[in-house]
């Protein structure tokens, strides 16, 4: 991904010096001008087409920014309630990612889900100690949730 | 068009406010660290993260100056706050804090306990 990326500003700037105009302007319409080239000849990288790989990081962020205001209602809940209802506990979470910064990601997620904090990871990399507020009632949809986490980071670093 | 812009800064300043009050309150009100810490780790990030759009969209629709460094300092926050709160709780957890008596569950417990045995 890092290399086409880099192969799309260097033909930016081959644009911008085949028609001697040394113009912001140029240069993005240099940028996509390359960006079609790099989408026609894309069966020789060995990656695939990059921008698929921005569509997922965006949709990555969209998610990071919905947990992190499903978590804090969930919070405000808990503290503001009069009775206190709570059953906190720690469960291990195998996870399926292998690169260390998947692992870093998904970890943030799941701390920034509603009752979720992770706790420690195991040193073969394998299992995500993470302590939840209410065990009983969230194991269930907290894996579901965790599934599509896993799936939006996998699809970013393919 | 600055009417509506007020109202958003404001809506966005109070409930930060409100955010942080409640993290302050969920530190005093919750019975262990690791509760605490869901609480003040996430509670407080986005109420600093809402604090600082506020004040960011204040000064660039009414005094007409982009601040770049307050977008700076949120995807700063947005970045750091579960790694602190995952550290404080890794080393409460590494040093022995007791999870609170009501508590359901332990499966790290019982992992640690397995890979002392093995060794």
């Amino acid at each position: 991904m890092a290399f086409q990326l880099l192969l799309n500003v260097f033909l930016g700037f081959m644009w911008m010096l085949l028609t001697v105009t040394f113009e912001p302007v140029a240069f993005l319409k240099g940028y996509l001008f390359g960006l079609l080239i790099i989408f026609a000849f894309r069966r020789f990288f060995h990656s695939r087409f990059y921008l698929l790989n921005v569509i997922a990081v965006f949709k990555l962020i969209y998610i990071f920014v919905r947990e992190l205001i499903l978590s804090n209602i969930a919070v405000v809940k808990t503290v503001l309630k009069p009775k206190l209802d709570i059953n906190p506990g720690i469960f291990a979470y195998p996870t399926v990612l292998e690169k260390d910064w998947e692992i870093t990601i998904l970890a943030n997620l799941i701390t920034l889900t509603p009752g979720t904090l992770v706790i420690d990871l195991s040193p073969d990399n394998k299992i995500l100690y993470v302590h939840a507020m209410d065990i009983n009632t969230k194991k269930e949809s907290i894996d579901s949730i965790k599934n599509t986490f896993e799936k939006a980071i996998m699809e970013v670093g393919r | 068009m600055i009417e509506i812009v007020k109202l958003i800064v404001l809506f966005l300043i109070m409930v930060g406010a409100f955010l942080n009050l409640v993290a302050a309150l969920g530190v005093i009100r919750l019975p262990d660290v690791y509760t605490r810490n869901h609480a003040a780790s996430k509670a407080s990030a986005l109420g600093i993260m809402s604090i600082l759009l506020g004040t960011f969209l204040y000064f660039y629709f009414i005094n007409h100056h982009f601040n770049s460094r307050i977008l700076l300092g949120i995807a700063f926050f947005f970045l750091t706050t579960p790694v602190a709160g995952h550290l404080i709780g890794r080393a409460s957890y590494n040093s022995g804090v007791k999870l609170w008596d009501k508590s359901v569950q332990d499966d790290l417990k019982r992992s640690k306990n397995n890979t002392e045995i093995r060794e």
